[in-house]
């Protein structure tokens, strides 16, 4: 017997990790691993700035990340800063924002560890909607996207030359990105989120021979580690949401131990 | 030049500079519909720019650019990397190139030979290999002008032929214009029509005949061994038109189609 809020855990962290290994896959090829951080750290202020508001809503949360990444993208565009330092700067300079505007707030400061680490026991029925349905949104999206933001990855001047709007692609994969963050913080927290993306993709490199291949693969092994984590957190009264890193982890190093002959 | 229909990309008085650095200044070239236009000079000499600039990758400080509407590119980069984490086979990579079936790759790549290779991961290929698969996804969508950044650089003498006469060969058959970057100061194709010489500016231009003996041609070739001298890649006896330009070497012959040389050059 399982009981409900167990099955309910499961049931949005799975829709969770089914949008977040798509999305992950691409921050991989690209090395963007830190780009994760760098949203999910606008996330954290984005939370302040809507408590500072009056709601909890995720659109705050979202529009937050989004404005960040529009920073990121204009900061690019001088050239002088590589991105992985223009990405510190702004990771780091939201989650200050974010923590001050946090600290200012009396009735947040106990909270804090929520927002960094999620509850995902506490989700209810309206909580797994939401993040069902971002989680259709988000796989549209990025199937809507899926070639250019492919061939942009591989080569960016290429794909220009060839006709790819570079810019409304790019913009549009971080859209998608700020939308899962922010209705992921409840599950697993803005420390935790860019893991779910960055774990199970590079666990499905161990197994795949096309780009497809890798987004199925992490869809799958997301959805185990969420199955694994939430078992492990409630047989040992761990938190759920490491624990669910704990599981992807393992579930990398296992790919890589298998032997060689069973990868792609 | 500005009243040619026929050529595919125009550039008119092209200048750019970083921080205050002149790197191109007012470079006008055009490439036409079947025209084979090569591109030499030393290292820095702002050749990369000059196509970044033409491909519509760069803006230039001053100075236009024009390209015949609706037309289509096809660009082989000088190098590409694409990182072991994402798994893609030869095939896959040039099903990105939009608007292509898999019908026409299959056929692209059997015209450059690479058909053998199609289910490898393309990080796995030869650099020779990588060449034709950089072309082939660069003649995939019919372009009318494919533009070439040193297309045979690091191939062996006999595959830089084979890839010399297909580009020969597109060029007859699909009546495109071509434009390419040569990596070797001393060696273009045979069929070039026109040579580009660029050292910040353009030195000089024209056919490869009135080229090897012009004297700026000779003053970026300083300190150079003595008795190299541009040599046109010469590998088809069959085509009389393009086969006669080397021994067509005929010293004080006068610019016919080159632009005019302004002074002022530096050679560094």
């Amino acid at each position: 017997m399982i009981d409900d809020f167990i099955l309910n855990a499961i049931m949005a962290g799975i829709f969770v990790a089914l949008a977040a290994g798509p999305l992950g896959c691409f921050l991989v090829w690209r090395k963007m691993a830190y780009f994760g951080d760098t949203i999910s750290h606008s996330a954290l202020m984005g939370v302040g700035l809507g408590i500072a508001l009056g709601t909890g809503s995720p659109w705050v949360i979202m529009v937050t990340c989004a404005l960040v990444s529009g920073i990121l993208l204009l900061l690019q565009r001088g050239g002088k800063f590589s991105s992985d330092t223009l990405l510190g700067i702004l990771a780091h300079s939201a989650l200050s924002i974010g923590l001050i505007i946090i600290a200012l707030q009396e009735s947040l400061r106990q909270d804090l560890m929520f927002f960094l680490i999620g509850d995902i026991l506490a989700i209810d029925v309206r909580g797994i909607f939401d993040i069902g349905l971002m989680s259709i949104v988000a796989l549209g999206g990025l199937f809507y996207i899926w070639k250019p933001l492919l061939s942009l990855t591989v080569h960016e001047d290429l794909a220009r030359v060839e006709g790819v709007n570079v810019l409304k692609v790019k913009i549009i994969y971080m859209l998608l990105i700020a939308l899962l963050v922010a209705f992921a913080m409840q599950v697993i927290g803005a420390l935790l989120i860019t893991s779910l993306m960055i774990i199970p993709a590079a666990a499905a490199r161990n197994f795949s021979r096309t780009p497809l291949q890798m987004v199925f693969y992490s869809m799958i092994l997301g959805s185990i580690s969420v199955i694994m984590g939430i078992k492990m957190s409630s047989i040992w009264d761990l938190p759920a949401g490491p624990a669910i890193v704990l599981s992807a982890f393992i579930l990398f190093l296992v790919g890589r131990i298998v032997p060689s002959r069973f990868r792609a | 030049m500005s009243g040619d229909l026929k050529s595919l990309i125009a550039l008119e008085k092209v200048s750019l500079s970083f921080s205050g650095r002149a790197i191109l200044s007012e470079v006008s070239f055009s490439v036409s519909r079947g025209e084979i236009v090569t591109l030499i000079g030393p290292n820095g000499a702002g050749k990369s720019t000059v196509m970044r600039i033409a491909l519509g990758l760069q803006e230039p400080d001053k100075g236009q650019v024009r390209r015949a509407p609706g037309i289509s590119i096809g660009y082989m980069p000088q190098k590409i990397i694409i990182e072991d984490i994402l798994p893609i086979s030869t095939r896959d990579f040039l099903m990105l190139r939009p608007g292509v079936t898999l019908a026409h790759v299959e056929a692209v790549m059997d015209l450059v030979r690479i058909s053998h290779v199609g289910q490898s991961p393309v990080q796995r290929v030869s650099g020779g290999e990588m060449q034709r698969v950089l072309m082939a996804r660069a003649l995939l969508g019919e372009p009318d002008l494919i533009v070439l950044d040193e297309p045979v650089q690091g191939v062996d003498i006999a595959g830089q032929e084979e890839l010399y006469q297909l580009i020969g060969k597109i060029r007859r058959e699909k009546n495109c214009g071509v434009l390419m970057i040569s990596h070797d100061l001393h060696m273009v194709m045979a069929g070039t029509d026109k040579v580009i010489c660029l050292n910040r500016h353009i030195c000089c231009s024209g056919a490869p005949e009135n080229i090897q003996d012009h004297p700026e041609y000779h003053a970026l070739l300083k300190g150079q061994p003595k008795g190299i001298a541009l040599y046109t890649h010469n590998h088809d006896h069959t085509h009389d038109s393009q086969g006669n330009v080397v021994s067509g070497h005929k010293s004080g012959q006068s610019h016919k189609s080159g632009q005019s040389h302004k002074s002022g050059c530096r050679h560094d």
